[in-house]
């Protein structure tokens, strides 16, 4: 990663991302730009600097984050209409974090709305497109983090991954994202989606910078008492030997040029002295199921907080306090909001409870059996992030099943509470990137990482 | 199981949207395939399967009651809502 140093500065590295921001303007990454404070940061980190100070890690370098995470001071919008006028009062932990080592948040990155989505196509503030080829989409829900990082604006964005949300976009586009073990991160400040499977990280250009990151951030918050005692930077990264597959994953549903990347990189794998063992996991298929029953279910419960009362958007023109509600919800939320919060009281309302969420969170502990099982079997297992790579702007976005199947591979961590890094793995014979993701146990966040810098 | 116009209405109800019944009509295909879908877990056999609502290892986890300053204080908290009056904020009637 590019840090700042006496000859180059702050100050240029800032300038230079926010001209490149400017410059790929047509890709509509960025729904904010935080220019002024940027440069004024990045100005005190050069005389900081000049003083022979040590600024930190990150020092002078440009990041953007998703517009999901509170930057104080900052219009925060999650891509919503309900959430357009809200300018955040504090700062999510990460960012504080960040910036603690010299990082420079020099603006906020479109997303699905309220992450509620596959390609960045669901945003109030219309599509990203995809960095590699403009007619397809970015990857979502962090389509506007990963197009950032894939066109080289910043060095690195934050992300939230609740189904596949960073790894699927970072694979769309071709790079590395990172979605580490539930818990191992602060979610204080990032708006909650589904909080049993949220999960906050990063996306960036190499594993490496992935690992600093984590060093950074990976700690326990006392503003989040759902974050983990420190892990990270006491574990040991383990030698990767056995190397999982799933059998499953080896199906029709997967385009073949993934497919066949998958089984050359296990080949290269075998030649440099590993095993690849096939693994059945035959609940796995249910997982997407289990997903888009219990992620709508607490979604539902996460949302009905957006009243237009005590900030955000207000419809106008209610005669009483219910209209008020019923019309700013109503107006506030995007299509694929509303279908999420609908189907989430649908599930758990009294006479479909046991037939639907019970019965997921069941299912879900089959899930976490059926991953413990096959890390017996196995050190990590590599399989595809998406069963193809990105697709066309409006291909999807009419179906809500076509665009769930999307995630068919990249839910059942998040159900887990496992930790996930996608990785470049080569491209479609039309240029496009296919990405792997590589899983391990819970914890293993350094042995994955390290494994993916071998792999590089 | 079908999804009809009157399970709808009650699902937005739930949800507190103020929807019109063209809207409502327009969700119908769409939920639809949703609960199609999701319905398919019924085969799956969870006899004796205890449930799992959260994946974080601990229960309640305790801090000490002390007062904290927060980042944001009262003035700019009220600063975000639409109207305010006398340090509280304004809604429509009520009653």
């Amino acid at each position: 990663m590019k840090t700042a140093n006496k000859t180059v500065t702050a100050t240029q590295l800032v300038k230079d991302a926010l001209k490149k921001a400017e410059f790929f303007k047509d890709y509509n990454v960025f729904i904010s730009l935080n220019e002024e404070a940027a440069l004024k940061r990045a100005a005190e980190i050069d005389e900081r600097i000049a003083r022979g100070e040590n600024v930190g890690r990150l020092a002078g370098v440009p990041f953007a984050a998703k517009d999901n995470y509170l930057v104080k001071g900052t219009k925060t919008t999650a891509a919503s209409h309900i959430l357009e006028p809200f300018e955040a009062p504090l700062n999510a932990t990460i960012i504080d974090q960040l910036e603690a080592e010299g990082a420079i948040m020099i603006g906020k990155v479109n997303l699905d709305s309220f992450a509620h989505g596959s390609s960045t196509e669901n945003s109030y503030f219309g599509p990203t497109l995809n960095a590699v080829d403009k007619t397809r989409v970015a990857g979502g829900s962090s389509g506007g983090s990963a197009v950032a990082v894939a066109l080289d604006v910043v060095e690195f964005t934050t992300g939230s991954d609740t189904g596949g949300s960073i790894r699927q976009p970072a694979s769309f586009n071709g790079i590395y994202g990172l979605k580490p073990t539930y818990g191992a991160t602060s979610r204080y400040g990032v708006i909650s989606m589904a909080s049993s499977l949220d999960t906050d990280g990063f996306l960036a250009k190499s594993a490496e910078d992935l690992d600093l990151l984590m060093s950074i951030c990976a700690h326990r918050d006392e503003k989040d008492l759902t974050t983990l005692p420190d892990f990270y930077e006491t574990s040991e990264a383990k030698k990767v030997q056995k190397i999982g597959v799933v059998k499953e994953f080896d199906s029709d549903v997967v385009d073949p040029e993934i497919r066949a990347c998958l089984k050359e990189k296990c080949e290269e794998l075998k030649k440099s002295g590993h095993e690849i063992v096939e693994i059945d996991m035959p609940t796995l298929k249910y997982a997407l199921a289990v997903y888009y029953i219990i992620q709508p279910a607490e979604v539902t419960s996460n949302l009905s907080r957006y009243d237009g009362i005590r900030y955000g958007f207000r419809s106008e023109n209610s005669a009483d306090l219910d209209s008020l509600y019923g019309n700013t919800r109503n107006e506030g939320f995007m299509k694929e909001n509303k279908r999420r919060i609908m189907i989430g009281n649908f599930v758990l309302s009294s006479g479909f409870y046991d037939a639907y969420f019970l019965k997921a969170a069941k299912a879900r502990t089959l899930i976490i059996e059926e991953y413990n099982k096959a890390f017996e079997k196995c050190d990590v297992l590599l399989t595809p992030v998406s069963p193809n790579p990105a697709f066309k702007l409006g291909e999807k976005v009419g179906d809500p099943i076509a665009m769930y199947i999307e995630d068919l591979m990249s839910v059942s961590i998040n159900l887990a509470g496992i930790p996930g890094i996608a990785i470049p793995a080569g491209k479609t014979k039309s240029g496009l990137p296919i990405g792997l993701q590589i899983l391990g146990p819970r914890r293993s966040d350094k042995t994955i990482i390290n494994f993916a810098k071998e792999l590089a | 199981m079908e999804i009809t116009r009157e399970d709808l209405k009650h699902l937005a109800d739930l949800s507190n949207f103020s929807m019109s019944d063209e809207e409502l009509d327009s969700l119908q295909p769409d939920l639809q395939k949703i609960v199609g879908y999701i319905s398919e877990l019924g085969e799956l056999n969870t006899d004796g399967v205890e449930p799992t609502y959260q994946v974080f290892e601990m229960e309640n986890v305790w801090r000490d009651d002390e007062i904290k300053e927060m980042e944001a204080d009262r003035e700019a908290l009220l600063d975000l809502t639409t109207e305010e009056k006398e340090n509280q904020i304004k809604v429509p009637k009520v009653l």
